[in-house]
């Protein structure tokens, strides 16, 4: 891995239990900025409590997540949630227009979000303005989903957590994701934290990979490793999912 | 009514109870019991309030109306026991309604300081709070478990607890005090009211017991507004930490 890279997110011993029930165990190691990790494991492998930890929506049971070297305890949540943007799985949309979506993380400010504004962060997300006043709820999976990413970046975030954003979604659908994700890291030098099942988009789309199983951070390293892992558990579970 | 001519109205207590031998309903323990039930605890009442009424006292009026939050507080805790200290919140509520309903019938000087106003009348308000509060606690707590992923959203975007579960909480009150505003619609039209209808039975003049109706149909309005909005306000932040983070084990399943 480059040494050159700046940690963006560092995990030190991170450890989450609930009713002494292992989740995550000892996760050490560093996200780096302005670049691409996608998180890969089977269901349970504790993936998306990770991304969770990291915007503040839980906290490790022991251990500590550094955000630009300052522990993550020491920062407002508020603030950090701001920072840290999180698209969640399956996408929730609160009732009412794409507007009133995209413009939420303004209206918990207190402050308005122009109609240009909206259109501006729609587009970026690749939809135009005629969807600016339809019912969030009415729209396609896909279209909820690209709704979604564009909310998660009006508070211009410095990170975004991606939590299986395109599971549910048709090749089409997905494949624009992907260019629309990869443009936003590319463009406006956003750290991207991506969970995924798919371990062809995680070599499409990743800079680095972390591999998760069972509650650990099995290996880690440029996207390549998927290909050249020597680790005897990465390569079943990498069989398992091209078998599918 | 003599004793005899009351033991007569027993024939409605076995009636449910034939039929639901024959149905096979089997509801004739239940039925048996809360009629017994309902004989001890009336008669037990109606005794005491006898004694508290002859004493004139203030002490035995607080004493009542301590018994009656207590045990309101008992009953209605048990919808939101899975709320971190539900009991003294819960608690606090009723003693405010009744501080608030009875400080103005009191203080205005609109029904006379007297046992036998202000206890029957804390009876019914702090009853209907009590009401109140678990029709309250039902809604809310299953409106959290439904959203969970949209509270999750607003504060993972930056809200607040308190914008995070405003949704939840206005429809939790809501709900809660639509049946009281509902039943207000139609009083007088479906049915007469409880009070109304003993005090005509009893010899009143139908109008002054329209005005006394009134005066709690009223009230009840304020206890309604008051036991949602305080039990609510009082409950939302024990479901999130100190990190504005929605606990997992908030709320029972």
């Amino acid at each position: 891995m480059n040494q050159t890279n700046t940690a963006a997110i560092r995990f030190d011993k991170v450890c989450y239990e609930v009713d002494q029930m292992s989740i995550l165990y000892n996760i050490s190691g560093s996200i780096y900025e302005e670049k691409i990790t996608t998180l890969i494991g089977p269901s349970g492998a504790g993936k998306s409590t990770l991304l969770k930890m990291c915007n503040g929506l839980i906290s490790p049971t022991s251990g500590e997540i550094l955000v630009d070297e300052e522990s993550i305890d020491l920062i407002e949540p508020t603030k950090l949630r701001k920072d840290i943007g999180i698209v969640l799985q399956n996408a929730p949309i609160i009732r009412g227009t794409v507007f009133e979506n995209i413009a939420l993380p303004f209206t918990l400010q207190q402050k308005k979000l122009t109609e240009k504004e909206a259109i501006l962060f729609l587009e970026a997300a690749g939809l135009d303005h005629t969807f600016l006043y339809r019912r969030a709820e009415d729209l396609s999976g896909g279209q909820k989903q690209k709704v979604s990413i564009a909310r998660s970046i009006v508070n211009k975030p410095k990170i975004l957590l991606l939590d299986e954003i395109t599971s549910a979604l048709d090749p089409t659908s997905s494949h624009e994701i992907e260019q629309l994700i990869s443009k936003i890291n590319r463009e406006s030098k956003v750290t991207i934290i991506w969970i995924t099942h798919n371990i062809e988009q995680a070599k499409r789309v990743g800079d680095y990979t972390w591999i998760m199983m069972d509650g650990q951070l099995i290996e880690s390293g440029e996207s390549g490793l998927l290909d050249t892992t020597r680790n005897e558990q990465v390569k079943q579970f990498a069989n398992r999912v091209y078998k599918k | 009514m003599t004793f005899i001519t009351l033991s007569l109205t027993l024939i409605f207590v076995l009636i449910p109870i034939v039929l639901s031998k024959t149905l096979k309903l089997g509801l004739e323990k239940d039925t048996t019991i809360a009629t017994l039930r309902s004989i001890i605890q009336l008669l037990a009442v109606g005794y005491v309030l006898k004694f508290v009424f002859d004493a004139e006292s203030f002490i035995y009026i607080l004493l009542m109306i301590s018994l009656m939050i207590l045990t309101a507080t008992l009953n209605a805790r048990k919808k939101g026991k899975a709320i971190k200290g539900i009991t003294w919140k819960i608690a606090v509520t009723f003693m405010i309604v009744e501080a608030v309903t009875e400080g103005i019938l009191l203080g205005f000087e609109i029904v006379p300081a007297t046992a036998q106003f202000i206890i029957p009348i804390s009876g019914m308000l702090i009853g209907n709070s009590m009401v109140l509060s678990i029709l309250f606690l039902n809604r809310f707590t299953a409106e959290i478990e439904a959203s969970r992923d949209q509270i999750e959203l607003i504060l993972s975007l930056g809200g607040t607890p308190k914008q995070a579960i405003h949704r939840q909480l206005k429809s939790a009150i809501r709900a809660s005090m639509i049946p009281t505003i509902e039943s207000q619609k139609t009083i007088g039209l479906v049915q007469l009211p409880g009070m109304m209808s003993g005090q005509i039975i009893g010899g009143a003049d139908p109008v002054q017991a329209v005005q006394f109706q009134l005066l709690i149909v009223f009230a009840l309005l304020t206890t309604a507004a008051l036991s949602s909005i305080l039990v609510g306000f009082l409950s939302y932040p024990t479901l999130f930490n100190e990190r504005m983070q929605l606990l997992k084990n908030s709320l029972l399943k």
